[in-house]
């Protein structure tokens, strides 16, 4: 610690937000002291009317559901009869999915570890709490190492023959390109143009996850094998 | 007709029973609405006076409400699934059956908690989402978000061992895929299989231990972490949408 901090003062008026107060905050602490001019609302009855709605129309959805459709349920357990394919539920068919491309090592293990790693360090990476839109500074190194990370991808994950991962790797890579210079461009690369680097690479997990999962999912059947959903891969 | 009513009901509050309960009176007035937060224990997790942005649909959409109305939903009709289950075989398999063909009501309870299952791994996704694409994970809600990856990890650990329950041919090989990826993991994989099952192979044993995983360790420390969680909202000045903060880089016309 290099001597006292730089402290902001902060001071509202209006009566509808705080009373009126002075408070020295130090400049890299919580953004909420820095918004003064906000309007207050009672808690009662604005808030908890909207969550007793919220609460209703949750278990009206679900109670239709359960009437509507009817929860699974098979043979009794028989350890001597493998079903064929033997699936996990849903969430786990993504990692499922990956098992057909990777030793069980790599996809049982590592990459749900180093997902799980990622999500947590998310909010102490400096990037992603300092990022700005990804081509800011014009892109000049930028490029190349999108460029050359991407490359590398696409070779590691086609290698292994995943190109549920590798394909969306490029698309990705060819949206984050064409963000570049978007501020210019038409809505959806203006839209594009203000996506942050974690933004690009939280989506491409996205896209992935989701993908795996679906094929997983609707398109796997006998043996792990291709089939599509209405030959009975479900 | 509503004078008579208003009039029972004005007289139930103010009878000397109903205000030892309730302290304060009718939630007319600013003060007695303020009293309703602060003197209740269950509502007091909320502040008297809220952001008027945060009620906005599109300030959180609300997703983890949803996952909270699901996980309230589940610990319901899980108590009552309960009442109808036994963890032996093949004594699960048959209780099954009577919930769905002998008890009142079995099939709808047992699809509820299916479904709101499904519905609390979904919610909890995209709500995990939301907080990443909106930056709520930023100081102070750093840990929070850790908070949250934790509480989805227990969600599907939850949602994974019920599974097992109903043990019939998706259940006993749903889990039989699962457990074989834990023994790859180097070192303690096969240990790890081993305390999970209860033996080398998904079996009674498994089931008794995945019951009391499902039905007693997973919700307590899920409701731990929930505490934890739904207090450090509070703590840190509510819930977080979009980004409009003078210090987001994105958003440069601010000053």
């Amino acid at each position: 610690m290099s001597g006292v901090p730089e402290l902001h003062a902060v001071e509202s008026t209006d009566p509808l937000a705080v009373p009126r107060r002075v408070a020295l905050v130090r400049p890299d602490t919580r953004p909420t002291v820095r918004r003064n001019d906000e309007r207050y609302m009672m808690t009662f009855p604005h808030l908890i009317v909207r969550e007793v709605i919220l609460f209703q129309v949750v278990v009206i959805a679900l109670s239709l559901a359960a009437i509507a459709f009817d929860a699974p349920l098979e043979g009794i357990a028989n350890p001597l009869e493998t079903p064929n394919p033997a699936k996990a539920p849903w969430y786990f068919l993504g990692l499922q999915e990956l098992l057909h491309y990777f030793p069980p090592i790599v996809a049982g293990v590592l990459l749900p570890g180093l997902v799980v790693l990622s999500l947590v360090v998310i909010p102490y990476a400096r990037i992603n709490l300092t990022a700005g839109p990804l081509w800011a500074r014009g892109g000049k190194r930028t490029a190349p190492a999108i460029a050359a990370v991407t490359a590398a991808l696409f070779v590691l994950f086609g290698a292994f023959g995943c190109w549920p991962i590798a394909i969306p790797t490029l698309l990705t890579a060819g949206a984050m390109f064409a963000a570049r210079g978007g501020v210019e461009g038409g809505r959806l690369r203006r839209l594009l143009a203000r996506v942050t680097l974690p933004e690009w690479i939280m989506t491409w997990f996205v896209v992935i996850a989701t993908l795996l999962t679906v094929i997983g999912t609707f398109f796997r059947g006998p043996g792990w094998a291709f089939v599509w959903p209405w030959s009975g891969a479900i | 007709m509503s004078a008579e009513r208003t009039s029972i009901a004005d007289w139930l509050r103010g009878s000397a029973v109903y205000r030892s309960i309730v302290r304060h009176g009718t939630a007319d007035t600013n003060r007695n609405r303020s009293l309703m937060i602060f003197e209740n224990l269950f509502l007091h997790v909320h502040p008297v006076k809220v952001r008027e942005k945060t009620l906005r649909f599109s300030h959180t959409y609300w997703l983890g409400g949803v996952t909270l109305v699901s996980s309230i939903v589940l610990i319901a009709t899980g108590i009552l699934l309960m009442f109808y289950y036994h963890p032996s075989v093949p004594q699960a398999y048959r209780d099954m059956k009577e919930l769905n063909y002998v008890v009142d009501n079995g099939l709808f309870l047992r699809n509820l908690h299916r479904w709101a299952a499904h519905l609390m791994v979904f919610a909890a996704f995209l709500h995990m989402l939301r907080v990443f694409y909106h930056r709520a994970y930023r100081p102070p809600r750093q840990f929070n978000w850790v908070v949250g990856i934790v509480l989805l990890i227990v969600t599907l650990f939850l949602s994974y061992t019920g599974y097992l329950l109903p043990w019939d041919q998706l259940a006993f090989w749903g889990v039989s895929v699962g457990t074989n990826m834990a023994k790859e993991a180097p070192l303690v994989g096969e240990k790890i299989r081993f305390l999970l099952l209860g033996g080398n192979v998904v079996s009674e044993n498994a089931l008794l231990r995945f019951y009391v995983l499902h039905c007693v360790v997973l919700p307590v420390a899920f409701l731990l972490f929930l505490s934890v969680h739904i207090w450090r909202i509070r703590k840190d000045g509510g819930v977080q949408g979009p980004p409009t903060d003078v210090d987001d880089p994105r958003h440069e016309e601010a000053p």
